[in-house]
């Protein structure tokens, strides 16, 4: 009985609220930073099946152990600094290269709700523009860590670097537009929730109350609701996520845009003068890029934690954990999208990315807004 | 807990600002002044304004500050810090800035509506991005797109002014 007023003060509001974000943002860095780890294991073995190799197996089963021996690796590894650096900069550019990608997961909804909490640690009504203002402040990193190593070819790689983020987010930021006319919000949650009502984003032929767009009810309660305004919106949902998706390429910088740490010009890039846990920070830092863009494209376009015909987390628990593994499970179908783009073309050159981004990815997502704003028009007419 | 986090920020933002114009290496001040509007950006959000606050990070931070340093690194930055601290140019600032501070005050203070305590903002239940767009759209309109319409011709401008073999 002494238990009793214990837990009243745990159910009270303000308290409640702090421990189960708290918990939420422990549970989802472990399950991000295990992903991440496990996600380099996944690059190998997959580049290992795409070139008819066998990859990392000496390392426990399958080599499944191998994320802790490389990790353990960089841990004991002699951290250099090489003369000349600028030192403050030197070190904390590999944190702000990692920080930023760990922040966008603040918004991103991984699940419906569990025992009645919402799943995602900060509900924002201004989800999207959290995750373009924090995924910008990313560029830093790379910028400040060629910039600080006072040496050419790391610099080379982060003016590179700077310029590629710089012009794709300008396309980044443009080709979700659409996404917002039609759902007409700009939180993360009620996109996913507008999704689960009237079918994904890039599929949304099934549902089940297959209104059309939110302020005009068409034949709700069909199973198979496509309708002409669904039909004639998919158009432009299907050229907002395939320039969304190469947009990311190259903010997360993966082949076919890894131009900052090109090889065969520029060594290693921004990190080559890094070694030890600060080199594994960057590299840390690009697949945590990686999966929280993944994230967002799962949330934007692959209606987030919903399967068609499974309910959400108020119908219990169970479901609320089948949702919460449906968005990482999505997560990871888009992370074997990347891994496979990354081995399978080869790398654009520098000035070929700048113009694909410039002069064809910057109209496409402006006009696409036009064409969206032009079948919303005549959907509402 | 809001006036602690007013505090806290207003210290950094302010802090960071003295940085821009004491760090005698321009990227040391750059990076200062990205410390300082992130700073601002937390100020606005903890007035409730996360529009305006997170656009001060995406805008300021994420990319005007991009651009400053990316320019910075391309230039040469010995000469500009092997430059002295001069003396009579501290003390002038500072005279200025003294009796400028002074000025505002004053006047601040004689206004009849100085003592005057503004009523907290009603809260309409929509996010304060549909507020935004809905002031703009409607009440700011005509306003809203002679902006457009200034932005659009400095564009054209700069592309104008950057093409050098224009004939």
């Amino acid at each position: 009985m002494s238990l009793m007023p214990s837990l009243d003060l745990f159910l009270q509001p303000e308290i409640f609220l702090v421990w189960t974000s708290a918990l939420k943002t422990f549970v989802i860095l472990g399950v991000v930073l295990t992903m991440v780890a496990y996600s380099v294991w996944a690059e190998r073995k997959v580049s290992a099946f795409i070139q008819d190799r066998i990859g990392p197996n000496r390392v426990g089963w399958a080599g499944l152990i191998q994320p802790v021996a490389d990790g353990v690796k960089l841990l004991l590894k002699e951290n250099f600094v090489p003369g000349g650096v600028n030192k403050f900069f030197f070190s904390i550019a590999p944190s702000l290269a990692m920080i930023p990608s760990i922040l966008v997961l603040a918004v991103l909804p991984f699940g419906s709700s569990l025992f009645g909490v919402p799943m995602v640690i900060a509900n924002l009504d201004i989800g999207v523009l959290w995750v373009f203002a924090v995924s910008s402040l990313g560029v830093y990193g790379i910028v400040l860590a060629g910039w600080a190593s006072n040496s050419k070819y790391p610099f080379l790689g982060g003016i590179r670097s700077s310029s590629q983020m710089i012009s794709y987010e300008l396309s980044l930021g443009l080709s979700v537009v659409p996404v917002f006319m039609i759902t007409g919000t700009l939180n993360l949650g009620e996109i996913v929730q507008y999704q689960v009502d009237n079918g994904w984003m890039v599929f949304p032929a099934w549902f089940q109350t297959g209104a059309g767009l939110r302020d005009m009810t068409t034949e709700s309660g069909s199973m198979f609701g496509l309708d002409l305004g669904k039909t004639l919106l998919w158009i432009p949902m299907m050229i907002s996520f395939v320039v969304f998706i190469i947009a990311m390429f190259a903010e997360t910088n993966r082949i076919p845009f890894d131009l900052p740490e090109a090889e065969q010009e520029l060594v290693g890039g921004y990190h080559t003068e890094y070694s030890s846990m600060r080199f594994a920070l960057f590299f840390l830092g690009e697949y945590a890029a990686m999966i929280a863009g993944s994230g967002v494209i799962v949330t934007l376009f692959l209606g987030g934690w919903s399967l068609p015909f499974v309910p959400d987390g108020s119908q219990g628990w169970f479901w609320g954990l089948v949702n919460i593994g449906t968005f990482f499970a999505k997560i990871a179908a888009i992370i074997f999208f990347f891994l496979w783009v990354r081995w399978t073309l080869p790398r654009f050159r520098f000035d070929q990315l700048m113009k694909l981004g410039w002069y064809v990815f910057f109209e496409v997502a402006l006009i696409n807004i036009f064409l969206t704003a032009g079948i919303l028009a005549y959907l509402q007419s | 807990m809001l006036t602690i986090l007013f505090w806290a920020f207003s210290v950094l933002m302010l802090a960071a600002a003295i940085a821009v114009v004491v760090f005698r290496n321009p990227v040391n001040s750059a990076m200062s002044l990205v410390l300082s509007f992130l700073a601002l950006a937390a100020l606005f959000i903890t007035l409730d304004a996360f529009f305006i606050g997170i656009i001060q990070v995406l805008v300021y931070a994420g990319a005007v500050m991009v651009l400053f340093l990316f320019i910075i690194m391309l230039l040469d930055l010995k000469a500009e810090t092997r430059r002295r601290l001069n003396i009579a140019a501290l003390a002038g600032g500072l005279a200025v800035l003294g009796g400028f501070a002074v000025l505002i005050t004053q006047i601040i203070k004689s206004l009849p509506s100085s003592t005057d305590h503004f009523p907290t903002l009603a809260r309409t239940g929509y996010s304060d991005g549909y507020e935004i767009g809905m002031t703009l759209f409607t009440d700011f309109n005509l306003p809203f797109q002679i902006i457009g319409v200034l932005l659009l011709v400095s564009t054209v401008g700069v592309v104008t002014l950057s093409r050098r073999s224009l004939r």
